[in-house]
C-alpha cells in the first residue's frame, strides 16, 4: 500500500487532506463530512467558536483523540489581533498549533505578508506550531521557514472561489525550495485540484467551501479523500514526466539489444 | 468623500434612466463577467421583474460560494426613544406622544439578561438622537454594562464624529449602522423638517467617518416607501461600493427596510411590494458578490422564510422595538415587528431550511488590549 503519510515538525498524520468547519449548514452534516474525508487536522475559526466551552456546537464533534483541531486566526486585520487569538486559543487547553490567517480585506480575504510575518514570528517565539496562510510567494515562504514556522500554505486562488490551482508557477517553486510541508490552501473547488496540487508535489491541502457548499457534502469529503489518495499513489507509482515528442512505446532501437 | 459621488447625480435624471432599461439591457446585465453600474441600474429596472428568477439562481450560487450555508443572527437592544428629531415617518418623533424611556443601567442588565438567554451573542444597539440626554457617555457606560454578554456590539445612534466614533471603538464597539433614509435631498429635506437630522450632508458622511475610525463592519439602508423606491436602491448600491473601494479593511452590508406602522400615520410615497422587494435584493447580490444582507423582523414569518436563500447574510430574531420591551412589552414602539416568533423558533426555521443560524461569528478578543 502507498504511503499516505503527511509529517509536520515530526507529528506523523496518516492523511494529506486537511478541511475547515466553516459554511456547512449544521454541525451533524461538518461531523460525517470529516470523518468521510478521513482527515486528521480540523481547521476551526476562533471567531466561530466559544472556545472555553467544550459543548460548543462546533467543538463537541471534533473529537481530541482523532483529530488536531488547528484554530484559526481568521477575522484578524493584524498582526497584533492574530496573536491574541492564538494566546486565547492556548489559554483554553488547545494545543499550541495555529493556522495564522491575517486578512485585512474582508471580501477577497487576502493575506497581509507583513503582518503575517510579523505575527509568525511572535508566535513562533512563544513556542507556537504556526501554519502560515499566505499569498504563493516563494520568497515569503523562506523567510518564514528560516523563522520557525511549521508548514507554508499558499493559495491556488482566493477562499471560496473553487478556481482551483491559479498559481501554479509559483507554487513550483515553493515545492521545490521549501524544507518543510507546503500545504495548498485556499480555492481548491474539486477533487482534481486537489489531486494536481499532490500530484505537483505539495505535501497536503486544506479543502473546506468545495465540501461544504456541495449538493451532498459527506459524499464530496469522500470525493477529495479519493481524490487526494489517487495523487499520492500517483507519485509513488513514478509518474512519467511530460514529453513534447511522441515516444513509441515499444523503443525502436530496441533490435540493436538482440 | 462620497458626497461628491453623489453630486455628479442627479435623482430625477437617475430615475428616468432606470426606468427607461429595456429586456436587452437586463439580459447583457445578466450575461456580464461583472456587473457595472449600467448593469446595475437594468437589473433594478420595471424590465428586470421578468427576469427574477435568473436572478435569484444567480444571487443564491455567488451567496453560497461566499458565505455558505449560514445566517448570522442578531438582536436590536432600544436604549431609548427621546428624540428631538421630527422625522414625518418614525415613531419616534418628538411630536408622537409616547411614553419617553432611557434605560437605567438597572433595566440595561435585565434586557440583555434577557436577550442573552435567548442565545444571542450579536447585539445592536439603538436609540433616537438626543445626544444630550444619551450621548457618548451613556453610550460607553451601556457597553461596559453588557459587553461581557456579547461577542459584538454594533450602535445605530445619531451619527457622530470621527473622534466620537473611535471612542466607541475603543470602548469595544465594532460595528456602526447607519440608514441614509433617502439619497433625494428634496425628499430628504421633507421628511426632516426639524431637528439635526435635517443635515443631509453630515449624516451622508457618517458611515465614512465609523470606516475612518475602525469600525469593522458598516450597515448602510434606504427606507423603502420614501422615494421611488428603485433610484434609492440604486444610490445605495453606489453608497456601498464607494465604502468598498476607499475602506478596504471594513465589512460592508445593506438592510432594506420598508416604512411599517408606527405612531403618526405617514403616508407613504409608494408602496413597495413583495416582488420588488426581492427584486431590490437579487440586484444588490449580482452588483457586489460579498455585500452583507439582512432582513430585519419588519418583514413577515412567511416573507422572511422565503427569502433565506436569495442572498441573504444576517438577520434579526426576537426582536422588540421599543426600550424596555424585552422585560415588558409597552407603548413607544419605533416601528411594528412582522415576524413575531421567538429566537428558538426561529433559528428551528433555518435549520429545517437547511441554513446554519450562526450565534457567534466574531469574537471580543479581536478588540480587547491585555
Amino acid at each position: 500500500m502507498f504511503n499516505n503519510e503527511l509529517v509536520i515538525d515530526g507529528r506523523k498524520f496518516r492523511s494529506r487532506l486537511m478541511v475547515g468547519t466553516g459554511k456547512f449548514s449544521n454541525s451533524d452534516t461538518m461531523a460525517k463530512a470529516i470523518e468521510a474525508s478521513g482527515a486528521e487536522i480540523v481547521t476551526v475559526a476562533m471567531r466561530r467558536v466559544d472556545i472555553n466551552n467544550p459543548a460548543d456546537d462546533i467543538l463537541k464533534h471534533i473529537k481530541p483523540d482523532k483529530y488536531l483541531l488547528l484554530p484559526n486566526t481568521s477575522g484578524a486585520r493584524d498582526a497584533e489581533e492574530a496573536v491574541r487569538l492564538a494566546r486565547i486559543a492556548r489559554a483554553a487547553g488547545c494545543e499550541p498549533w495555529i493556522k495564522l490567517e491575517v486578512t485585512p480585506d474582508p471580501y477577497y480575504l487576502l493575506p497581509d505578508p507583513i503582518e503575517t510575518f510579523k505575527a509568525a514570528e511572535i508566535l513562533v517565539k512563544e513556542g507556537f506550531k504556526v501554519l502560515p496562510y499566505i499569498n504563493a510567494d516563494p520568497v515569503l515562504c523562506k523567510r518564514l521557514e528560516e523563522i520557525g514556522t511549521v508548514t507554508v500554505m499558499p493559495l491556488g486562488a482566493p477562499i471560496g472561489s473553487n478556481k482551483g490551482i491559479k498559481t501554479t508557477d509559483n507554487l513550483r517553486i515553493i515545492i521545490e525550495q521549501a524544507k518543510i510541508p507546503v500545504v495548498v490552501d485556499a480555492g481548491i473547488g474539486a477533487p482534481s485540484h486537489a489531486a494536481l496540487a499532490i500530484e505537483m508535489g505539495a505535501d497536503s491541502v486544506l479543502v473546506n467551501t468545495a465540501i461544504a457548499t456541495a449538493r451532498n457534502p459527506v459524499r464530496m469529503a469522500e470525493a477529495f479523500r479519493l481524490g487526494v489518495d489517487a495523487a499520492v499513489a500517483a507519485r509513488d507509482a513514478g509518474m512519467p514526466g511530460q514529453r513534447d515528442k511522441a515516444e513509441a512505446s515499444s523503443p525502436l532501437t530496441g533490435f540493436l539489444r538482440n | 468623500m462620497f458626497k461628491d459621488v453623489l453630486a455628479k447625480y442627479d435623482f430625477e435624471d437617475t430615475r428616468k434612466f432606470i426606468h427607461s432599461r429595456t429586456e436587452r439591457d437586463v439580459e447583457l446585465a445578466l450575461g456580464a463577467d461583472k456587473v457595472d453600474e449600467a448593469h446595475f441600474a437594468a437589473l433594478l429596472s420595471p424590465a428586470a421583474v421578468k427576469y427574477l428568477e435568473p436572478m435569484a439562481a444567480e444571487a443564491h450560487s455567488i451567496t453560497k460560494r461566499r458565505f455558505g450555508n449560514t445566517i448570522k443572527i442578531y438582536a436590536p437592544l432600544y436604549l431609548s426613544n427621546e428624540c428631538t428629531n421630527s422625522c414625518k415617518y418614525c415613531g419616534f418623533n418628538h411630536k408622537n406622544d409616547i411614553p419617553r424611556i432611557i434605560l437605567s443601567d438597572e433595566q440595561i442588565k435585565q434586557e440583555t439578561d434577557i436577550i442573552h438567554n435567548m442565545g444571542i451573542r450579536h447585539i445592536l444597539l439603538v436609540t433616537g438622537e438626543s445626544p444630550k440626554k444619551v450621548g457618548t457617555d451613556y453610550l460607553i457606560n451601556s457597553v461596559n454594562i453588557m459587553k461581557d454578554k456579547f461577542n459584538s456590539v454594533c450602535i445605530e445612534v445619531y451619527p457622530m464624529s470621527v473622534e466620537d466614533y473611535s471612542l466607541m471603538y475603543s470602548h469595544g464597539v465594532d460595528g456602526l449602522t447607519m440608514f441614509q433614509e433617502t439619497y433625494n435631498r428634496t425628499k430628504y429635506a421633507d421628511v426632516h423638517p426639524a431637528g439635526m437630522k435635517r443635515d443631509f450632508e453630515w449624516r451622508l458622511g457618517g458611515p465614512e467617518r465609523g470606516a475612518e475610525a475602525g469600525f469593522r463592519t458598516i450597515g448602510l439602508g434606504a427606507l423603502m416607501g420614501l422615494e421611488e423606491f428603485r433610484t434609492d436602491q440604486f444610490f445605495l448600491g453606489l453608497h456601498a461600493h464607494y465604502l468598498i473601494k476607499n475602506y478596504w479593511k471594513t465589512h460592508i452590508s445593506i438592510s432594506f427596510p420598508r416604512i411599517r406602522k408606527a405612531s403618526g400615520n405617514f403616508q407613504v410615497h409608494e408602496i413597495v411590494d413583495d416582488v420588488s422587494y426581492v427584486q431590490m435584493t437579487l440586484a444588490h447580490r449580482l452588483f457586489q458578490h460579498d455585500l452583507g444582507i439582512n432582513i430585519s423582523t419588519r418583514e413577515s414569518a412567511e416573507f422572511r422564510n422565503n427569502l433565506l436563500p436569495l442572498g441573504v447574510t444576517q438577520m434579526s430574531a426576537g426582536s422588540k422595538t421599543e426600550p424596555g420591551g424585552y422585560s415588558n412589552e409597552n407603548e413607544g414602539k419605533q416601528f411594528e415587528v412582522e415576524d413575531k416568533r421567538s429566537v428558538e423558533e426561529f433559528c428551528n426555521m433555518i435549520r429545517s431550511k437547511g441554513y446554519d443560524p450562526v450565534m457567534k461569528d466574531w469574537d471580543r478578543s479581536f478588540l480587547s488590549g491585555e
